[in-house]
């Protein structure tokens, strides 16, 4: 009982994390900005959720059904597939973003600008 | 030689992990076991020069420890300010952002991965680029304080606290 308590509040704290991460893409105005929401709350919501799955997983394994532990042990790795890889993809969505030419909006500071600057300058020399 | 033992060892602990319950050898069933051995003997032998780059730093089990811990303990409780961070912006709307240079002064490529990617998941930053050079890292931050500014690069304290120097007890 008490266990079951604990494994709907995990979801409801993972829900209300991606939930927030919804909100926040509709309301930020940029991509960068976007993304903070897109990967801080999805992952952190994400690791409640498959927390969840874990601990009914245990529940399972407890009462004498084998395949519980099939559940916890590959919610595992899916949890840290994402802690993994959702950092890296928003990575590589800033990086792409920022290469193709866009600014971060009302941004007061931008020193990545004058590094692609010298970046392009030293290809045109590369090819004369 | 060690090389291939090490990834072959790695992958079949891997496989046994995904294969629990299938059987009533322990947990696994008889065929389960052998087709992994059959499977990560073949997978240790080409990715032998893959996995282990360069030396076996990393299979120091103390390393592994202080990994454990930082998840746990420091780079949990900033995950956690981050979002209620992100959920104060998301519902007022209030930004400030920029893109900022530090240079951490790691060395080694696990290193700066480990902390660009703590970074992108603790309070108001993302890693956008690195400087390949000089280990250097760009970080879009989305409320940049005044006074970290009369210095560049930015000094790291004001972008991610002490977390250079548990990654370097980590991976260097």
């Amino acid at each position: 009982m008490i266990f079951d308590l604990i494994i709907y509040i995990l979801l409801a704290i993972g829900v209300f994390f991606n939930l927030l991460a919804g909100i926040g893409l509709l309301r930020f105005p940029d991509v960068y900005t976007r993304l903070h929401a897109g990967t801080k709350c999805t992952t952190f919501g994400s690791i409640f959720l498959v927390g969840a799955v874990i601990l009914i997983g245990l529940k399972m394994w407890y009462t004498g059904a084998t395949d519980g532990s099939v559940l916890a042990i590959h919610s595992i790795f899916v949890l840290i597939a994402i802690l993994l890889t959702n950092p890296t993809g928003a990575h590589a969505i800033a990086r792409a973003a920022h290469r193709s030419g866009v600014a971060p909006v009302r941004a007061i500071v931008d020193d990545l600008q004058n590094k692609t600057v010298k970046k392009t300058v030293k290809k045109k020399e590369a090819e004369k | 030689m060690l090389a291939f033992v090490v990834t072959t060892a790695l992958c079949f602990i891997t496989y046994l992990l995904l294969t629990t319950g299938s059987g009533t050898l322990g947990l696994w069933s008889l065929e389960e076991i052998l087709f992994g051995a059959i499977l990560s003997l073949i997978v240790g032998f080409l990715a032998r020069t893959i996995l282990v780059k360069d030396n076996f730093r990393m299979a120091n089990p103390v390393r592994w420890v202080i990994f454990m811990a930082y998840v746990i303990g420091p780079f949990f409780i900033s995950m956690a300010k981050a979002n209620i961070d992100v959920a104060y912006r998301v519902i007022t709307g209030r930004i400030n952002p920029g893109i900022v240079k530090i240079s951490p002064d790691l060395k080694t490529d696990l290193g700066i991965t480990m902390l660009a990617n703590s970074i992108t998941l603790t309070p108001g930053t993302l890693s956008v680029d690195i400087d390949e050079d000089k280990n250097d890292l760009y970080i879009h931050w989305i409320n940049v304080k005044k006074e970290a500014l009369e210095k560049k690069p930015v000094d790291c304290k004001y972008i991610c606290g002490k977390f250079p120097n548990w990654i370097r007890r980590i991976a260097e």
